[in-house]
């Protein structure tokens, strides 16, 4: 079972809908203690970073314990920001700070035809060999197993993450940055996967293996990779 | 590379799709919910419903038809006609819209601009804006077209953005249904005037309108209804057309 973490940011209707018909099971938690109970947890999410100061206190602490434990985790859009220290768009509200480096806003270029937000579908660029590729001495991207470098997926955000060893795909919009992240059991897409058709859901499909395939945090005890 | 993007506009009615000419003479087109499907298969990127008749029955009926598309396709889907209010969006979007489309009620209260992108984002709010050419200007029209707002569609589009707007529909009534080809003119003279997203619609016919408005144009994205309903021109061979001249966009 999955708690989809709801925390009043953005609606949630088209992330069930995909997880719905991907066939997962799937449960919102209403108390944060709630969340060991869960195989892995989604963090959805957007608009304003500040939104996130909802999860600030023992939401935040508690998904934290939960990710040390091994749980997977998936932040999706401003989620997957929230894993990071912080953001430049609300400075007094802190990240989860389970990856290192902070949010910022794209600069764009009005003249160039770069709008922020950027909004529309735009290119994964793998930062580590395709998991088709024969070149084992890199890890496996788990997120982009079934993709092709190239693939256009759906983004609207204004505000990104930079491009560290946990950007597994970078994505160019005037800046370069980090539009799909992993690290051990955790994992943040900066774009839409609900609304980037066959890739999107692919990649949601991806994340529902690492989960099965992941043996319950409380039954390991097991430290998270990171 | 962020790519240009081909949108399939669905006028409906009675949870049926059809289509008219600048405004008037409507026609049947099928199942929005197979036809969003078909689009979907073909590579569209976008989808809008556009509820025409925007009566109390007619948005029982829209809640139905946005919910059908929803569970068939996984892309942004766009709805709008007929929202006045808060509540109106919030219906739309619990329904499974991601965006909503504001016309008349967004120049009668532009202040629902910003409670709407305060209340679900920015990238959540569009406006749309009907405009028909007048001297060197270009005029707004209300009410699907039969109310002039006395607003010139720059200035217009300004004022939305700087309220909270996420993207502009900008429609050109002049060309709506004629299959003449989008006004570039006008489409450029508002996307050069926002940094938002500019959606160019009204008047595509040809592959080669869409290569205009996308270089002459400045469009971030084009919309068109009646060329894909009707299977004259599928987005699969539009897209590997505007491909081959360059234009960046998902295939």
């Amino acid at each position: 079972m999955i708690a989809l973490i709801d925390y009043g940011a953005g609606n949630l209707t088209s992330v069930r809908k995909a997880l719905t018909a991907l066939g997962a099971n799937f449960a919102t938690p209403e108390r944060p203690e709630e969340c060991s109970r869960f195989s892995a947890l989604i963090v959805p999410g957007v608009g304003n970073f500040a939104a996130t100061s909802a999860l600030v206190g023992p939401w935040r602490d508690t998904i934290a314990d939960t990710v040390r434990q091994g749980t997977p985790l998936l932040g999706i859009c401003l989620g997957m920001q929230w894993l990071f220290e912080g953001s430049d768009e609300a400075p007094e509200v802190p990240g989860l700070g389970v990856l290192e480096g902070r949010v910022t806003r794209l600069r764009g270029n009005s003249d160039a035809g770069l709008k922020i937000p950027h909004v529309g579908w735009n290119a994964l660029n793998f930062r580590r060999p395709s998991p088709r590729g024969a070149d084992l001495s890199y890890p496996r991207s788990q997120m982009l197993a079934g993709l092709d470098d190239g693939a256009h997926v759906y983004f609207t955000h204004s505000y990104a993450a930079p491009v560290t060893d946990a950007c597994v795909a970078a994505t160019t919009h005037g800046d370069t940055f980090a539009s799909v992240v992993e690290r051990g059991n955790v994992f943040g897409v900066q774009f839409h996967p609900e609304k980037s058709s066959d890739a999107g859901l692919r990649i949601i499909r991806n994340f529902l293996e690492v989960t099965r395939s992941t043996p319950s945090a409380a039954a390991t005890g097991a430290e998270a990779e990171c | 590379m962020l790519t240009k993007r081909i949108i399939a506009c669905m006028d409906v009615r009675d949870g049926q799709v059809v289509k008219g000419v600048q405004f008037q003479e409507l026609r049947h087109a099928g199942d929005p919910a197979e036809l969003a499907e078909r689009y979907n298969v073909e590579g569209i990127d976008e989808v809008v419903v556009l509820d025409i008749t925007a009566t109390l029955e007619s948005r029982q009926a829209l809640a139905r038809t946005i919910s059908a598309v929803a569970h068939r396709i996984f892309l942004p889907l766009t709805v709008g006609g007929g929202i006045r209010k808060e509540a109106d969006a919030a219906a739309a979007v619990d329904a499974g819209a991601d965006k909503v489309s504001l016309n008349t009620a967004a120049l009668n209260n532009p202040a629902l601009i910003s409670t709407l992108a305060r209340r679900y984002g920015s990238q959540a709010v569009i406006v749309a804006i009907d405009a028909k050419r007048r001297g060197n200007g270009f005029a707004v029209y209300v009410r699907s077209g039969t109310s002039d707002a006395a607003r010139d569609a720059v200035e217009w589009a300004r004022e939305a953005e700087s309220r909270g707007a996420g993207e502009i529909l900008l429609t050109s009534m002049d060309r709506d249904g004629t299959r003449s080809g989008f006004d570039c003119e006008m489409t450029a003279a508002v996307a050069k005037a926002v940094n938002i997203p500019v959606i160019a619609s009204g008047g595509a016919g040809d592959l080669d309108h869409f290569c205009d408005v996308f270089t002459h144009g400045h469009a971030d994205a084009a919309l068109a209804a009646s060329i894909f309903h009707y299977d004259d021109t599928r987005v699969s061979e539009l897209k590997k057309y505007l491909h081959g001249r360059n234009i960046p966009v998902r295939l």
